[in-house]
């Protein structure tokens, strides 16, 4: 059964988008991520253009996002107030991805861009974690655990502008989550991503917060990212496809509700192992796409005169 | 089934009254099965009927042009290893589609300049460079052109060979024009061209509406006219998904 795209211009099959969806979303569900970073490539491998795949996802992360921050609300897992500055920052991050999104379309380079953000931001986030992983799965052997510090404290606690988040135990500069809030807004809006999968480790490792409340408030974060992105996609460039959105939307939602339960069955550094290792694959095929010579060294596209 | 029908009935009809005109010394009549093609949710594409009567001797050639619009032409270059977008040319006026029907071989109906002169072809498409790129060497802009016609080829949206004209009793025609789900909404001319010996001797055109209906036209319009009411409507509709999705399998 086909369906008719009313703002990608295109007609593709139903089942393929359910199917598209709903094996994302048990990814996602399994890893805990949102998904985008796998679901924006494959979009537009089935030929929807780069920009209506960007505005839509970040339409789609939304509802993603949503259904995610519910649970760990619930566990009182989100610091609010560490969301709201990172927040801010994504706010402004994401209004610059924006605008840089439609100053490289003007420019024919938002292929290129979109894809070597993959490449770059996939290559290193996969390999540390994989990285990661795999000392943690050789340690798990030999070492017996230790008790330290909460986290380690480094140069970039010291800056002014201090705050103190008691959810996440923290007394640290604001411009610290509010710069990695920028960064991750910007990302998101080039790349059409909720950018979990940079602001996770970045919590983690610059922030120092604690594992236990990273997911709930990066995904709190991401619901009003997205948003934005969704908001100034749709007013700048008319690119955010509901019909499309709600398709992978109903297939994600189901997929991930697969997903969780059976991440219960694989442990933490294993579905980051796992994870590591389908980042590093989307990561290459993009890479190994730009490398290869193209069937046709010309390409056209249509300028909208409105 | 009722529009095949539909379609046939007219077709008949306006056959008999194609012999009553080329009884008064009209030599060529043509028309469509229709001249309203509507893109709907399920849309897939649609074959549209050309059908006609012709007095006399003589070849038939039908084209179908889509509403012009601007091209960019990329071509790309590798730099530090990568494929980029280098240097560009904008075409303007480019049909955004364009298919050609012959009775015979075009090569076999007209010569190259003829069928430049009628743009008959899709490697006669007329087609203008825009003014900052008019400067460009000429063997460039060939060689630009040239991949604007393959690239829209491959898309589907200009023909590569000519289509059959079926000819009965050497008086009534007829030939089938697929449309496909790619095509730009628009106004499109359907002609018809009557060759003898080489030139085009008499020629019609038709109109042929495309246009978006049903939920998808209001989405499309929804979105381009009222961009910020539209994406505050994405948003409420994902978190309402959102919400709704954990809600549903909370209790499973």
């Amino acid at each position: 059964m086909y369906i008719y795209l009313p703002i990608a211009e295109m007609s593709v099959n139903i089942f393929l988008i359910l199917a598209m969806g709903g094996g994302i979303g048990f990814l996602s569900g399994l890893f805990g991520v949102g998904g985008g970073f796998l679901m924006t490539p494959l979009l537009i491998f089935i030929g929807v253009p780069a920009p209506v795949a960007v505005g839509t996802e970040a339409n789609q992360i939304v509802a993603s996002s949503v259904s995610g921050v519910i649970a760990h609300w619930r566990r009182g897992n989100v610091d609010f107030k560490m969301g709201a500055v990172l927040l801010a920052g994504g706010i402004l991050g994401s209004s610059l991805g924006v605008l840089l999104f439609k100053f490289l379309q003007s420019l024919g380079q938002i292929d290129l861009a979109i894809k070597l953000c993959y490449v770059v931001f996939l290559g290193i986030i996969g390999g540390l974690m994989l990285v990661e992983s795999v000392r943690t799965m050789l340690r798990a052997r030999s070492a017996s655990p230790r008790r330290g510090k909460l986290h380690q404290h480094n140069w970039l606690h010291g800056l002014p502008l201090k705050m103190r988040f008691r959810r996440s135990k923290l007394y640290i500069s604001a411009i610290l989550p509010f710069s990695i809030g920028a960064v991750v807004g910007l990302l998101s809006a080039v790349m059409g991503v909720g950018g979990g999968f940079i602001m996770v480790p970045a919590m983690i490792y610059l922030l120092g917060m604690p594992t236990s409340v990273v997911i709930g408030t990066s995904l709190f974060q991401i619901i009003f990212v997205t948003a934005n992105v969704t908001f100034l996609q749709a007013v700048s460039t008319q690119t955010v496809d509901v019909l499309l959105a709600i398709l992978l939307l109903a297939g994600a939602v189901v997929g991930a509700q697969f997903g969780s339960k059976y991440s219960v069955r694989l442990k933490g550094e294993q579905l980051r192992g796992l994870l590591a290792v389908m980042v590093i694959g989307v990561s290459s095929k993009i890479a190994y796409d730009l490398i290869v010579t193209p069937d046709d060294l010309y390409s056209i596209a249509r300028l909208i005169v409105h | 089934m009722r529009t095949a029908s539909t379609s046939l009935l007219l077709l008949v009809m306006t056959l008999v009254s194609a012999f009553a005109a080329t009884a008064h010394g009209q030599a060529l009549v043509a028309d469509l099965s229709r001249h309203h093609v509507a893109i709907t949710t399920g849309f897939t594409g649609a074959e549209v009927l050309m059908f006609g009567a012709v007095d006399g001797e003589g070849d038939i050639v039908v084209v179908i042009t889509g509403p012009p619009e601007d091209v960019v032409v990329r071509n790309k270059q590798r730099i530090a290893g990568i494929w980029v977008n280098a240097q560009t040319i904008k075409f303007e006026g480019v049909p955004n589609f364009y298919a050609v029907a012959s009775t015979r071989p075009l090569s076999e109906i007209a010569t190259p300049d003829v069928r430049e002169n009628q743009q008959i072809g899709a490697e006669n498409i007329a087609v203008t460079v825009s003014i900052a790129d008019r400067g460009r060497p000429a063997e460039e802009l060939t060689t630009f052109r040239a991949a604007l016609i393959r690239n829209k080829q491959n898309e589907g949206l200009f023909s590569r060979e000519p289509g059959e004209i079926t000819v009965l009793s050497n008086r009534l025609f007829r030939t089938g024009i697929h449309f496909p789900a790619n095509m730009a909404t628009g106004a499109y001319t359907a002609s018809v061209y009557l060759f003898h010996e080489g030139n085009a001797v008499q020629s019609i055109s038709t109109p042929i509406l495309v246009e978006k209906v049903g939920v998808g036209a209001e989405i499309y319009n929804f979105a381009h006219r009222q961009s910020a009411l539209y994406g505050i409507a994405a948003i409420i509709i994902a978190v309402f998904a959102g919400w709704l999705g954990s809600v549903i399998f909370r209790k499973v």
